[in-house]
C-alpha cells in the first residue's frame, strides 16, 4: 500500500485506510467523537446526528462522511458541542427519560454522552408521549419510553442474528419501533435473550427481566471514566454494560 | 379479508414487495382500510417481514391501520386554502356531521381531517374524498356533501362538477405553446442518437426544475457512465411542495410531452424502464394517464422497437400516499421500492446507486417535458432563450390575492414585481416564492428575477396582500414540517416540533422574546445538521417572516421593546454567516 494518508481532527493527524469513515478512522487512533447511533460492528445509520463535525467548513455526519486526504475536521468546539448539547436535549424531551429509576442509569450512552457534553437540564418542555411499556416475553422488557430511535436493535436483529425483530415505525414525531408480529408483542415474536440484538440498546429499552441493578450504581460502566474514555477503544458496548 | 379479494391485487404486482405501496393502495380502495391480519398476510406473500410492511403502511398519511369512515374527507390546509376560507368551511362540515376534526364518527361512517396543500391553490378551498380531488368548496357544496354522506351516496355517483380540475393556463410561452404531435420530439432525439442528444441537453444549458437547479446533461451523463447492466429514468410527480400545481397541469393537458421527455431520457442514459412516482392527491390522474401510455404503445412510441429503431423503453406509473418527503429523489426510491420514505445516507448519489441499487437519474416533471423541446429544436435554441445562466422558461402556479391564479409561463430573469402585474395581484405585502422552504420577498424585493442566479422557484408563487398576517403564514408552514418530517434525523423530527409548538405559543399570546430568541437557535441547529433538505429549510419560513415582518410576531409579545438583555441582531449573526449574507436585510434593528 501507498503512504498512510491522513487527515486533521481538531488539529491533529489522524490517519485512515481508503474507505474509511471519519468516525472509523478517528475510533481506530483512540479519538472520541461523540455518537449515538454509530457502532463499530454495523453498517452505519447516520440518524442521530450527535457526530456532526465541520469537515472543510461544512457540517457532516462524521459516522458515514468517508475520510479525504488533507481534510481539516473540527470535531469538539465550543459550537459543535453546543450543537451535540441541543440535540441530546431534544431527544430527552422526545421520550420520558427518569434516570434515577432506570435500570440502564450509569450504562446508558445517553446518559454519559449528555454528562459530557455539559448538559444540565432538557431545557424545552418535555413532550409526554405514551409510550406504553412491553412486558410480554419471558426474559426481556421492552420500555419504549427511552427509546431514542437509533435502529441499532433493527441493524442487530437483522444483520447479526438473521431475524428482524425490529423495525422503525410511523412518521415525523410519531415515530417508534415496532416488533415483527400481529400482536405486536415481543413475547410473539422469535426474539431471543442471547441475540445480539438483546443486549445492543445503548439506552434502557432493551433489558433483562429479574436483574434489577446487579451491577451497582458507582461501578458501571460509565461510572469510574466518562464515555470519551470508555467508549474510544473500539469494544462491544453491550458486553461491557452486563 | 378473504383471499379471493387480496390474491388478484398480489398476482397483479407479482408478490413483489417492492410493489407494496400499490398492493397497500389497492387493498385500501377495496377495503377502506389495511386491518392487521390482512398486513400480516401481505407479508406473507410479499416474503417481507411482517414489521417492514407495517412500517410501510404506518408511514404514509394516506394509509390507515385503524378503520376511518366510509367517507374520508380531507381538507387541504394550505395558508392559500385557509386565505379562502377552508378552516370555517371545515368547521361548519364537522358541525354539521356531529364531528370533531380528526375522529371517526361513532357509526362508522365518516371521518373529517386536513392534509397537507392538494396542489389545487388556484381552485380551493379544495379537499380529498376518499383520496378523489374535489375543488372550490363553497358552503352550499359543504351542505350538499354533507347530505350526500348521510344518505350514504357512493362518491362515485356525486356530481361530476365537485371533481372538476381546471388547467387555469394564463401565459405560455415555448413549453405550453410546443405544438409537437406525439412522437417529433422523439423522433428528432432517435435521428440525432444518443450521445448527440446529450451532447444537445448539455449546450442547452437545461437546469433541473425540482427545486435544485442541477445541470440536466450532466446528471444524464453521469447516469449513463456509471457502470451497470440496467439504468433507470424517474419522473418525480411528487410535487408536494405547498402551492406549486404546475406539474399537475402538464400531466394533464401535456402528458405525451412528459412521457416523452422520459423516454428521450431513456434514451440518452440508456435505460429501458421509466417509473412516474404520481403523489397521492393526484389519483384521478391515474387512469387518464395508463390511457396515454397505451395509445403511445400502440403508437410504437413505447414498448420494443420504438419507431421502428432498435430502442425499447417503457413506462410504469406509481402512486405516492401523503408523504411530502417523498419528493426528495433518494426517498422517492425507497417509496418506490416499497418502504417508507427515508431519505438515504448520500454519496452514494441516485445518478449511480438509484432505484433498485441501479444507476438512475430522477428528473422534475416540467425537466422532462423541457427536455423535447431540446430535441426538436436544439440546444442552441434553447440556451438562447432566458438568461444566460438559466436557460428556458419556468413554469410558475400563482395563487393566494390576485384576481387571476393559475399557470404562468415567463422566460427565466422576469421580475416578480411583473408576475403580480399580470396576475392582478392587489397591493401585495409579500410574495412566498417556490414554497415554504423557499423564501418570502417583501415589497422592497419585488424587482428581483426568477432564475436560478436570483430567486430560484420550483415552481409556487403565493401572493398575500396587506390584509394578511406572515405570522400566520409561518406558522402553517411550520405545521406543515412538523405533519412531513420524516422522523429519521433528530434536529428535524424533534426541531420540526418544537418549532411548531413554539409558534402556537406566539399564536396563544404566551410568548416572550426569550422564545424569538429559541427559534433562531432552532433554525441555526436544523440548518447545517439535518439529513435532508426538508429539515435543512424547514426555518426559513420563520427566519424570513422574523427578519422581514417582524411587527407580525411584536404585536403578539408585548414586552419585547422593553427587554434589554435581547439582541436579535446578535442572534442573527451566526445565520448570516451560515447563509453567506451581510446585507442590510440580514440585519435587524434591535429598536423596536
Ligand atoms: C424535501 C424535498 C422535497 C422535494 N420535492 C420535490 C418534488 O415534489 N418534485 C421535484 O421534482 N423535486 C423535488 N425535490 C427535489 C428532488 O430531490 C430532486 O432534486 C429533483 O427531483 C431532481 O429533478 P431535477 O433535476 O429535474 O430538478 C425535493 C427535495 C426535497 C429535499
Ligand atoms: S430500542 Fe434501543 S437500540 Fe432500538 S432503536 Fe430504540 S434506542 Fe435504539
Ligand atoms: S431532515 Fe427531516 S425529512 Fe430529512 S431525513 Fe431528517 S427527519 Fe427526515
Ligand atoms: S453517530 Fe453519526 S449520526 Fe448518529
Amino acid at each position: 500500500m501507498s503512504e498512510t494518508q491522513t487527515f486533521s481532527l481538531d488539529g491533529e493527524d489522524v490517519p485512515f485506510a481508503p474507505g474509511q469513515t471519519v468516525m472509523q478512522a478517528a475510533q481506530a487512533a483512540g479519538r472520541w467523537i461523540p455518537h449515538l447511533c454509530w457502532h463499530p460492528d454495523f453498517e452505519a445509520h447516520g440518524s442521530c446526528k450527535l457526530c456532526t463535525v465541520r469537515a472543510n467548513g461544512r457540517l457532516v455526519a462524521a459516522c458515514t462522511v468517508a475520510a479525504q486526504p488533507g481534510m481539516a475536521v473540527e470535531n469538539r468546539t465550543p459550537d459543535l458541542d453546543g450543537r451535540r448539547q441541543t440535540l441530546l436535549q431534544m431527544l430527552f424531551v422526545e421520550g420520558n427519560h427518569f434516570c434515577p429509576s432506570c435500570e440502564k442509569s450509569g450504562n446508558c450512552l445517553l446518559q454519559a454522552t449528555a454528562y459530557e457534553m455539559g448538559m444540565m437540564t432538557p431545557h424545552f418542555d418535555m413532550f409526554y408521549p405514551d409510550r406504553p411499556v412491553d412486558a410480554s416475553h419471558p426474559e426481556t422488557l421492552l420500555d419504549f419510553n427511552r427509546c431514542i430511535l437509533c435502529a441499532l436493535c433493527v441493524r442487530a436483529s437483522r444483520d447479526a442474528d438473521g431475524k428482524n425483530v425490529f423495525a422503525l415505525s410511523g412518521r415525523g414525531i410519531r415515530s417508534h419501533l415496532i416488533v415483527n408480529h400481529e400482536s405486536g408483542r415481543l413475547a410473539d415474536t422469535d426474539f431471543a435473550a442471547t441475540d445480539r440484538a438483546a443486549n445492543i440498546c445503548p439506552v434502557g429499552v432493551i433489558l433483562p427481566k429479574r436483574r434489577g441493578f446487579a451491577v451497582p450504581i458507582g461501578r458501571r460502566k460509565y461510572d469510574p471514566a466518562p464515555a470519551s474514555v470508555v467508549d474510544v477503544v473500539p469494544v462491544k458496548h453491550e458486553e461491557e454494560a452486563r | 379479508m378473504p383471499s379471493t379479494l387480496l390474491n388478484p391485487i398480489l398476482e397483479r404486482h407479482r408478490r413483489d414487495g417492492t410493489r407494496l405501496m400499490q398492493i397497500l393502495r389497492e387493498t385500501q380502495e377495496t377495503l377502506g382500510w389495511l386491518p392487521p391480519e390482512v398486513i400480516t398476510a401481505i407479508a406473507a406473500a410479499v416474503g417481507w417481514p411482517r414489521a417492514r410492511v407495517q412500517a410501510t403502511a404506518e408511514f404514509y398519511s394516506f394509509f390507515h391501520t385503524r378503520p376511518m369512515g366510509r367517507y374520508r374527507i380531507l381538507w387541504s390546509d394550505n395558508i392559500t386554502d385557509r386565505m379562502l376560507g377552508s378552516t370555517e368551511l371545515m368547521q361548519s362540515m364537522c358541525r354539521k356531521l356531529w364531528l370533531e376534526p380528526g375522529r371517526v364518527s361513532e357509526d362508522g361512517l365518516v371521518s373529517v381531517d386536513t392534509t397537507s396543500c392538494t396542489g389545487m391553490g388556484d381552485q380551493g378551498p379544495a379537499l380529498l374524498v376518499n383520496y378523489r380531488a374535489v375543488t372550490r368548496m363553497t358552503p352550499q357544496r359543504v351542505d350538499e356533501i354533507v347530505e350526500l354522506v348521510r344518505a350514504g351516496t357512493p362518491v362515485l355517483g356525486w356530481p361530476e362538477e365537485y371533481f372538476q380540475v381546471e388547467d387555469n393556463i394564463r401565459r405560455s410561452d415555448v413549453l405550453l405553446g410546443h405544438g409537437l404531435t406525439p412522437g417529433a420530439a422523439l423522433a428528432a432525439a432517435l435521428e440525432r442518437g444518443a450521445p448527440a442528444m446529450l451532447d444537445e441537453v448539455k449546450a442547452a444549458g437545461l437546469r433541473g426544475r425540482g427545486g435544485a437547479g442541477f445541470p440536466t446533461g450532466q446528471k444524464w451523463a453521469a447516469c449513463r457512465g456509471a457502470e451497470a447492466d440496467v439504468r433507470y429514468v424517474v419522473c418525480n410527480a411528487d410535487e408536494g411542495e405547498p402551492g406549486t400545481f404546475k406539474d399537475r397541469v402538464l400531466l394533464t393537458s401535456h402528458a405525451d410531452l412528459v412521457f416523452e421527455g422520459m423516454t428521450i431520457a431513456g434514451l440518452a442514459v440508456g435505460a429501458s424502464l421509466g417509473l412516474l412516482y404520481l403523489r397521492g392527491e393526484y389519483r384521478h390522474l391515474l387512469e387518464p394517464l395508463e390511457t396515454v401510455l397505451a395509445r403511445r404503445r400502440a403508437q410504437k412510441l413505447l414498448g420494443a422497437g420504438i419507431l421502428g429503431r432498435d430502442f425499447a423503453f417503457d413506462i410504469e406509473i406509481h402512486l405516492g400516499a401523503g408523504a411530502y418527503i417523498c419528493g426528495e429523489e433518494s426517498a422517492l426510491i425507497e417509496s418506490l421500492e416499497g418502504k417508507p420514505g427515508r431519505p438515504r445516507i448520500r454519496p452514494p448519489f441516485p445518478v449511480t446507486h438509484g432505484y433498485l441499487g441501479r444507476p438512475t437519474t430522477v428528473n422534475n416533471v416540467e425537466t422532462l417535458a423541457a427536455a423535447c423541446l431540446v430535441a426538436k429544436h436544439g440546444g442552441a435554441w434553447y440556451a438562447a432563450l432566458g438568461t444566460r445562466k438559466s436557460a428556458g422558461t419556468k413554469l410558475l402556479s400563482v395563487s393566494g390575492d390576485c384576481t387571476r391564479p393559475g399557470i404562468y409561463e415567463y422566460p427565466f430573469g422576469v421580475t416578480v414585481a411583473q408576475v403580480l402585474a399580470d396576475c392582478g395581484a392587489h397591493e401585495p405585502l409579500a410574495v412566498q416564492v417556490s414554497g415554504p422552504s423557499g423564501v418570502c420577498l417583501a415589497d422592497h424585493e419585488f424587482g428581483r428575477r426568477i432564475a436560478f442566479e436570483d430567486v430560484p422557484s420550483a415552481g409556487a408563487f403565493m401572493v398575500f396582500d396587506h390584509s394578511r398576517d406572515l405570522f400566520e403564514t409561518a406558522r402553517n408552514f411550520a405545521h406543515f414540517f412538523a405533519h412531513e418530517s420524516c422522523g429519521f434525523c433528530t434536529p428535524c423530527r424533534v426541531g420540526t416540533a418544537l418549532v411548531a409548538r413554539l409558534m402556537d405559543k406566539v399564536a396563544a399570546g404566551h410568548g416572550s422574546p426569550y422564545d424569538l430568541e429559541e427559534l433562531f437557535k432552532l433554525h441555526r441547529l436544523m440548518q447545517g445538521t439535518s439529513h435532508c433538505g426538508l429539515g435543512n429549510t424547514a426555518c426559513n419560513p420563520v427566519f424570513d417572516t422574523l427578519e422581514k415582518f417582524r411587527p407580525a410576531y411584536e404585536r403578539r409579545i408585548k414586552s419585547l421593546a422593553f427587554e434589554p438583555a435581547f439582541d436579535l441582531d446578535a442572534a442573527l449573526s451566526q445565520a448570516r454567516q451560515m447563509t453567506g449574507r451581510d446585507d442590510a436585510a440580514a440585519h435587524l434593528s434591535n429598536v423596536a
